[in-house]
Formats: C-alpha cells, structure tokens, sequence
C-alpha cells in the first residue's frame, strides 16, 4: 500500500493564540453537587462488599518530645470502635525519607513509627469504627502522657543552615559579578528587611483518603496531585512492588500544592483497612488541616539594591531565611524572582533554612516566588522612588531578553508588553493619587514571572470503531481546568469534534503522567497527550489507503485526503487503536531560559482614620505562550491574584508559645472574600512560544500570585507613605504610621 | 463529639423544665452551639430544640412607640424588618455587619445574645482556659491575643463578646425577657443581663438553669443620627477589631444628646453613659470626642498582640462621631 510521504501530513494546529473559552466539562456536576471527591464513594463505586470503616485523628499537644505512654482503654471501650493505632501496635512500615529522594513527594512516610513528638498537632494516634461519629468520640478518649523537651519555634535571620549538601550539593545559591563592589559604587542604595508569613492550606476539600485491600492489593482513593508519586510512596511505605498499589484521584477540590504530598491519613487508612480487611475511610477536620498537613513556610529576606545614577540596576541581592520542619529540608525557591526579573551588573542570592520544631512546610501556589516577589518587587518599588523614576518605566528601563544569572536567552519574553498594554489598559499614565472624604487613593504596580518547566508525562489515546476518542493519562485535574483543556488538545489534534472525546485522568493504572503543580501540568501531560494523538494520526495515516502525494489532514472526525474522506471510526478494527505518547525535557530547556511573565496594576483606598485597606481595582496582563482555553486560563490568573491580595492584605498565621499554629479554621484563619476583591480583570496577550513544548503554551497557575501582593503594599504605600515591610499589611501595622486625627 | 440526646420542645414550659437539668442545652439556630459541641467545647448532653415553640417569631410595635422581638426572630429577617429599617437602622446594620448570609438566616436574636465571648484558647481544647475548664489557666494573656479584650477583662480571662447585634442593643437600651423553669418571668436590662468574667468566666450572663430568653423588647429609639462601623481584617464575615455604634443629636457644630457603645474590645457590649454624659454640650471634634474615648476606655489595657485596639477604638469613635 502506498504510504504518503510525512511532509503532506503536517503537525496538527492548535488554536492560536488565544483558545476558546469552552466551559469545565466536569462543572456541571461539581456545581449541583454531583461531582464525586475521594472519601465520597461507597462500597458499591469502589468494588467493595463489606462496609466502609471510619478513622478519627488524635493529634499531639507538644511541639517537642516523647510520647510516655498512651492509654487506649476508654477508647477502646466505646461503641462501634473497631482498632485503635499507635506507636504501640502500628505495624512495620519502612523508615522516613530519604531526605535527598529525588522526588519528595514519593519519599516513604510511616506513621507512628516512633514514640518523637515533632511538631504540635502531630497524628499519634488513629481510631476507626463503623461510625464517623463513634470514631469522633472515641478519639476524644485516647489519653496521651507527653515527656515535653524545649521547643524551638522562632524563626531568626541567624537560624538558618545552608541546604546545599542536603540538595546532593547543588548550592540553592546564586552569584553573578561582584554584588558587594557594585552595590557600594551605587549612588542609590536600598537595604531593607521584608518579612512573610506561614500561611495555610485551606481548600475547599479537606485532606483525606478511602483506603482499599483487597486480593493483596492496595488500592487508595485520594485527593493526590501527582498520583504516580503518591504511588511510589505508598509502595515505599510498605515495602511493596509499585504494582501492587493504586492510587485514584479522579476529582480533587483544591490542590495549590497542598496535595503535592501525601499525609498520614492515606498510611493509616491502609494500615487499618489491611488489618480490619474492610475499607476505611477518613478525613482531617479542618483544624487538624493546619498542623498535619503543610504550609507555606515563614521568610525572611533582605533585600538590596543599587541603583546608579541613570536608573540602571548595578547590584542586587536577594538573602533569605525560611522555615522547614525539624526532619524535613524542603527549601521555598524564595530567590527566583532576583535571578531572573532584571538585568544588574551583579546579583547575589542565598537561600538559608531554619529548621524548627514546627509542621512540615511545603509547596503552596507558587512556592517561594509567591513569597518572594512579595519583599523583591517591594524593595524595586523603593528603588524606583529612592532614584525618582516611575515604578514602570524602573522596570523597563532594566528589563533584560537574557536571564541574567544564567547567560541564557529567553525562549520568549515579553514583560515589557506586559507593562505596556497594562499600564496603558489600566490608566496607569492618568492615574491621580488622591483623598476622597477618608479614603487615601494610590496606585502600585509590579512585575511577575514564574519559571516554566516541562515534566517526563506519558498519554495513552483509543480510537474506538465509533469514532470515539478516549484518553487515559494520570494526570489530575485540581479545579484547574485540566480535563477540559486536554479534551481539547485531542479534539483539535484529532479534528473529532469535543463532544467525542472523552479524557480519563486520575489513576496510576493510565501512563504516569507529572500530575498537577509548578505550573508544569497542562504542559506536561498536554504535550503527552499531543504526541499520543500525532502518533495516532500516523497511524491512521498508514491505515487509509491514500495515493502517494496527497494532502491530508483531520477534520470532522475524519481524514481527509484531496476529495476522500474517510470516518475515523472505520480506520480502526473491532477493537478500536490505541497507541501511546511521551514527553520530557530535551535539549532547549539547557539552551533557553523559560518563564510566564506578567504584571499588576491596582488603585487601592486607605482610611486615613481607621487604616482599613481596600483594594479598588486590580488588573493583570500576563504572556503565557499559546492560551489553551481563554477562560479557564483566565480563572487561574485570577485566582493567583487574589491570593496576591490576600497575602498583602489579609492572609498569614502565627505560632503561639506553645508551637501551635493560632488559626485554624475559616472564621480566624481569614482569605478574601467576595467583598475584598473589587473590580479585577485580566488580560492575556497572545504570544508565541517556540521552544519549550511542542503545544506551545507555557505555565499560568501560579504567575497570578507573583508580584500582585507586592503592587498592593506598593498602592498602599503610595497612598499614605506608610511602607509595612511584615506581611500581611493588617491596620494594626499600618496605624502607627498613620497621622494622628486633630 | 459527644452522643446526646434530642428533644423538640412543644412550649416554653416544656423547654425551660427540660433545660434545667444538668448537661442540657437550649438550641435554636445552632450556629455557635453546634461549633462548639463539634470541637467537643460544649459538651451537652440533651439538646432541647426550641424552634417549633409558637409565638416567639414575631416582631410587633409596642404601644410607647418600641418594638418586642420574639427570641426565634432571626437575624436576616430582623434586619430586614421594616420598623427595624425604619426605627432602628443601627440595629439593622450591626446585624448586616455580622457573620455571613447563611448564618444570618440561622442564627436567632435568643441565640446571638447568647452566644458564647470568644478567643482561640477558648477553641483549642488542648490550651488553657479558665472558662472551658475553670481553674485551668488563661492561654490568651501571655499568649496570642490579637483579637482579645481590652477592657472588661479579668486576671483569668479576656474573651471578647463577638456581637454586632448585641452593641446596637445595648446603645438601644433594650430589655431581654425570659422565661425561668417555674414560669417565672424576668425583664432583665441588656447591661445587666452580661456578667464580666471576673474569677468565674464559665458564667456569661445571669440566666438561671432552665431560664430562656423569650424575646427582646427595645424602647422607642431615641433621635439623632444612627449609625454603625465596624472595622475588621477582611471587608465582610470577620469579628470586629473595633466596631463603634452610636446615635448622636448635633446642633450648632455641638452635641446635644450622644450615645456609643464598641464592639469587639470586651466582654460584653462596651457602653459607659458617664463618657456618653462628657460629650453633652461639647463641640463635635476630634478632641472632645476622644476624651470621651477616655472615659469609657478607663482602665483599658492591651496583652501585647491587642495594644492597637486602644487606638483603633479613639479613631473609630472620631470617625463615627466626628464631623
């Protein structure tokens, strides 16, 4: 049979540059309530006979120590209760760690295989009955004798160690010229220190899991961003074959990073379900969240800055201090922003970390950039006023198309648009800082940008004899809009209209994917899926008898060739086509440097009388690559942004003396809400992306966050002259510097 | 969570004699009690459900020109009412300041006056606290305490009482009625009816085993201006740092007749007539209007976390007050 030469059979075209807006394919269910979270299935949705058992958590009540002993009796004793697990009876499990494990997210985790106490709020002890109510209160009963040591739960700027020999030796620190010659030549100099605080998860779904043995098998259905390395850790933490663990996390309420790790209540779930031989099920409350699941670490920075005299940066750095847990190492890239925002003669920055007998502090949205860019984009601000030069033209005046830590060229970079069309959309040139009654008007402006990284990701694609396209990848769909947008990628890739097409995600049992996080899901699994589905075209290529020379392409759920047409479906035998697709990082991600770029602009309100904070209006202009779906890329930029918000404004714990976190539910532990937002907008410009994936995007889950709380304190400060370098700005803070009232 | 036992009360002689025993709780909208009874704070052990009793939703006009406010009136609709609007258009907006839609709509005028001072200590079962576990110590003084009391505090206890509603009711002069288990009626002042914590914070107000609040009757409202603000951390569904209500007669640039209470600084509704008394005949600026602030902030004292509740509190009454 004659095959087509490839050359007539180009690469399939996606929508450019800005995708539709086709709505959540799984939102309808999600917003009647229909929509299925892990600890909702029952038995009947999870192959199971037998009755699914509940677990209740029992919690530590010192930051430091040794349990002495635990008395079970009472608990024991209570209706319905059928084991209680503790250090006393849990079962081998392998040890913690490695620190140094490649992918932390896959490191083994056993519960309660010792008797240390690490941190307040730490599980000791599980309880499961045949009752949620009846585990509740028996959990209630189990009594803990603690033998307390000193805790240390301050973090100082002289706390921290240096993680490098932890990271296999690469240093976590950067140096580019000579910052301290350059800065002290500068005749504008800024030397200040911003503080960030722990912040929470706090997702709508709580962290919990239903665990399932069965026929020697351990099958965990839970709320897992990267499922593949959920699986890995599990079969770690038990010593299994990976094949012998499942992990199934179809739908996911929330992730923000909170669910890059997996916590104790899968472990303990699977250790009482392998005993109990019945599933169990179980969820932390909310308050439990704050301490046994992670955080957003606290950080230190210092910030300097030389300015010279012509508004060029000679020298910057950026040093910081943040929280891990006392046998953790996770590192907060806090110092990206430094590395990569602007072009300076030199640039020095290190990252320190305290270790503290605190919870453990992990990923949330945007990890160290969020906090980061929060004191970076700050202290430019104070440079820009300090040299007295509009905040947009510093920025553009010291924009840069090469990372200037690195030496390598942007693949694409387009920030000074960003702040172009957005100062220009916004009225930035208008603008007129003013007092309406007791409300002071200012006006800030900040720059964003978040690293983009392509994941190892693999797709598996069906094409069934009815023309029926499935996908089947194990990648996670955290509310982001994942689903949609890789349905998407195949019915443009395929030319099979949407409402053919059909993506599976959410178990270890399709292609292991990169899961969701980093900003690099929609691109990983996306560019799988993409190549899956040019594989398929091949394939169906060489299926059509179609005369040397021809034209092809895929249209209508059809191959088309000059004038014949030929139905996918009748391509393919009874059995339908499946073949597969795989995607990783090559060459270009050595030679280009790659990020998301964007900038904020917002006119926030001071009362001059009681210091409340409004923010008015906030707009973002981000460059992202190819936009795969306008709306829902939308919702992210928005999102961020509005964390930005509430990290400026309104977000962050505190540690009482006795190492517990303060907040610990949505009454005291406040985000925003509708009223604190204002009127906001986003605009995407479109962009080419040439090098970093074959689909052309790059990420926007977390470049939404960067730099927007720090345009707010920068508004704040240009409306009152009060500049609040500990986050969040609450009044309190603000007050003293506010005039007094005659 | 503890099991209990649930019992729907047909009148208010059956709820008050069921509420008189030991372990029992009045419940009406739920929205503080089943918080608590769910992080094992409350611990009842007989929940005596009293919405079905008749009679206790209405909302009429007195004949002296007030309104009596049955106790299972809720929150939206008695903000929402017409002679509230009208009459009373400070009590609606500290209503409309408080909590959220949804709680609003569950929450009862009986329970929202009752509703427990709050603190995180109070909430977090593994700290100290002399009123979830009397003779246990107070987590809040010499620890975290932002949102604590400034005055009307004790040694042993710096809750705050978290209502809105209960501030206007206070300025308002309103009069709690109840109802005891031997039918015995009561009407108790709104300032009477708050006890402060003194050395048995356990005790919040001075209802008796089985008394019920049956309703809430207010006067006619005095005239002059009325107006709330309350100042928080986020710009809805948060507890007050400060929150000043106020009604205030001006003429001339002087007051002629003042009345302001705050919110979220004390125990209880924090309202000092003598203050009230300083602004009389005073010209309406800055200056008189803080030494009032002094007056009624006598005493008061911060824990470290909560120090700038005592400035808060001057410029918020400048800002409600002033011109």
């Amino acid at each position: 049979m004659p095959q087509a030469p490839d050359a007539l059979l180009p690469a399939p075209e996606l929508s450019a540059p800005i995708g539709p807006g086709n709505v959540r394919r799984e939102g309808h269910s999600k917003v009647t309530g229909n929509a299925l979270y892990s600890v909702e299935y029952q038995p009947d949705q999870i192959g199971a006979t037998e009755p699914i058992l509940y677990g209740a958590a029992v919690l530590s009540t010192i930051a430091r120590g040794r349990i002495a002993a635990i008395d079970t009796k009472n608990a024991q004793a209570m209706p319905g209760v059928r084991l209680v697990l503790t250090a006393d009876n849990v079962p081998r499990q392998s040890p913690w760690g490695p620190l140094n494990a490649p992918v932390r997210f896959a490191r083994s985790q056993p519960v309660f295989f010792d008797r240390t106490v690490r941190y307040f709020g730490e599980p000791v002890a599980f309880v499961v009955a045949d009752t949620f109510e009846n585990a509740t209160a028996a959990a209630d009963l189990v009594s803990v004798r603690y033998e307390p040591l000193d805790a240390s739960i301050v973090l100082k700027e002289s706390g921290g160690i240096n993680p490098a020999p932890l990271h296999g030796g690469k240093s976590a620190d950067s140096r580019t010229g000579n910052f301290d010659e350059a800065f002290a030549q500068s005749p504008h100099q800024i030397d200040v220190r911003y503080d960030t605080p722990y912040q929470n998860h706090a997702a709508m779904e709580l962290q919990g899991s239903l665990a399932h043995w069965k026929d020697g098998k351990l099958t965990v259905y839970a709320p897992a961003q990267i499922p593949d390395a959920m699986q890995e850790g599990l079969a770690a933490t038990f010593g299994l074959p990976k094949d012998r663990v499942r992990v199934v996390a179809r739908l996911i309420g929330g992730g923000f990073g909170g669910k890059l790790p997996y916590f104790s209540d899968s472990v303990a779930c699977a250790i009482a379900s392998r005993i109990l031989k019945q599933p169990v099920k179980f969820s932390f409350t909310r308050q439990q969240m704050f301490t046994a699941t992670t955080h957003r670490p606290a950080v230190l920075h210092h910030v300097r800055i030389g300015v010279g005299a012509d508004g060029h940066i000679h020298a910057l750095a950026h040093d910081v201090v943040s929280q891990t847990a006392s046998f953790d190492n996770y590192l907060d890239g806090d110092t990206m922003g430094a590395k990569g925002l602007y072009r300076a003669d030199a640039i020095q920055t290190t990252q320190r970390i305290a270790r503290l007998d605190l919870p453990r502090s992990d990923s949330m949205r945007s990890p160290g950039d969020a906090s980061g860019t929060l004191a970076l984009e700050s202290g430019i601000d104070e440079a820009a006023r300090l040299c007295g030069l509009d905040p947009v033209e510093f920025r553009l005046r010291n924009d840069t198309q090469i990372n200037p830590s690195t030496g390598q060229p942007f693949s694409s970079r387009h920030l000074a648009e960003c702040l172009r069309q957005g100062a220009e959309k916004f009225g930035w040139s208008t603008r007129r800082k003013r007092r309406e009654g007791e409300w002071l008007i200012g006006y800030g402006v900040a720059a964003a940008m978040r690293d983009n990284m392509l994941r190892p990701s693999s797709a598996e694609v069906t094409l069934a004899p009815d023309g029926v396209l499935v996908a089947r990848l194990a990648m996670t769909d955290p509310g982001t809009g994942s689903i949609t947008v890789l349905s998407q990628i195949a019915s443009e890739a395929m030319g099979i209209p949407l409402d053919r097409v059909t993506v599976l995600i959410g178990d270890t049992d399709f292609p292991p994917t990169a899961g969701s996080g980093g900003s690099f899901g929609a691109e990983s699994a996306g560019s799988a899926l993409y190549e899956a589905c040019v594989a398929l075209r091949g394939a169906l290529q060489s299926k059509a008898e179609v005369a040397a020379g021809t034209h092809l392409h895929f249209a209508d759920g059809a191959l088309i060739a000059g004038d014949r047409r030929y139905p996918l479906g009748r391509l393919v035998g009874a059995a339908g086509l499946t073949v597969q697709g795989h995607t990783a990082p090559g060459m270009e991600a050595k030679r280009y440097a790659e990020a998301t770029f964007g900038a904020h602009f917002v006119e926030v309100a001071v009362n001059a009388v009681t210091g409340e904070m409004r923010c008015r209006r906030m707009l973002g202009a981000f460059a992202a690559g190819r936009i795969l779906n306008a709306r829902t890329a939308r919702s992210q930029a928005l999102g961020g942004m509005i964390w930005g918000l509430s990290s400026a404004l309104i977000e962050g714990n505190v540690v009482d003396p006795r190492g517990q976190f303060v907040m610990r539910d949505l009454a005291n532990y406040h985000v925003p809400i509708m009223a604190d937002v204002g009127a906001i907008d986003v605009m995407l410009l479109p962009e080419i992306e040439p090098v970093a994936n074959p689909i052309g995007i790059k990420g926007i889950g977390e470049v939404g966050i960067n730099g927007a709380g720090a345009a707010i304190a920068n508004a704040i400060f240009d409306a009152c002259g009060v500049r609040v370098r500990s986050f969040p700005i609450t009044l309190d803070k603000l007050l003293p510097g506010l005039p007094t009232l005659t | 969570m503890k099991s209990f036992s649930y019992m729907r009360a047909r009148d208010v002689t059956e709820a008050t004699r069921a509420a008189q025993r030991p372990g029992s709780k009045v419940i009406a909208g739920g929205t503080n009690l089943l918080d608590l009874a769910k992080l094992s704070i409350e611990r009842p052990s007989a929940l005596i459900d009293v919405n079905r009793i008749p009679g206790l939703k209405e909302i009429r006009r007195l004949p002296d020109g007030g309104v009596r406010i049955g106790a299972l009136v809720t929150n939206a609709d008695l903000a929402a009412h017409p002679l509230i609007r009208e009459h009373y258009p400070l009590l609606s907006r500290a209503i409309l300041a408080g909590a959220s839609g949804q709680i609003r709509n569950m929450a009862t005028t009986g329970g929202n006056l009752l509703q427990r001072t709050r603190c995180v200590q109070f909430y977090d079962t593994s700290d100290r606290c002399n009123k979830r576990a009397p003779g246990s110590g107070c987590g809040a003084l010499d620890g975290a305490n932002r949102m604590n009391a400034i005055v009307g505090g004790s040694a042993s206890c710096i809750a705050v009482h978290p209502s809105d509603m209960a501030v206007a009711m206070r300025i308002l002069d309103a009069v709690v009625e109840t109802t005891d288990a031997h039918g015995a009626h009561r009407r108790i002042p709104i300032d009477d009816f708050y006890v402060l914590p003194d050395a048995a914070p356990q005790h919040e107000t001075v209802l008796t085993p089985g008394e019920m609040i049956t309703g809430v009757s207010l006067p006619a409202p005095p005239q002059g201006m009325q107006s709330y603000r309350k100042v928080r951390d986020r710009a809805s569904y948060a507890f007050a740092l400060v929150s000043v209500g106020a009604i205030a007669a001006v003429e001339e640039g002087h007051f002629t007749r003042v009345r302001f209470a705050f919110g979220g600084i004390a125990p209880k509704p924090w309202r000092i007539e003598a203050a009230e008394a300083a602004l009389r005949g005073k010209p309406r600026n800055a200056q008189a209007i803080s030494t009032a602030c002094d007056i009624a902030l006598a005493g008061a004292a911060g824990h470290g976390d909560n120090d700038f509740k005592i400035a808060l509190a001057h410029r918020t009454l400048i800002a409600v007050l002033g011109a």
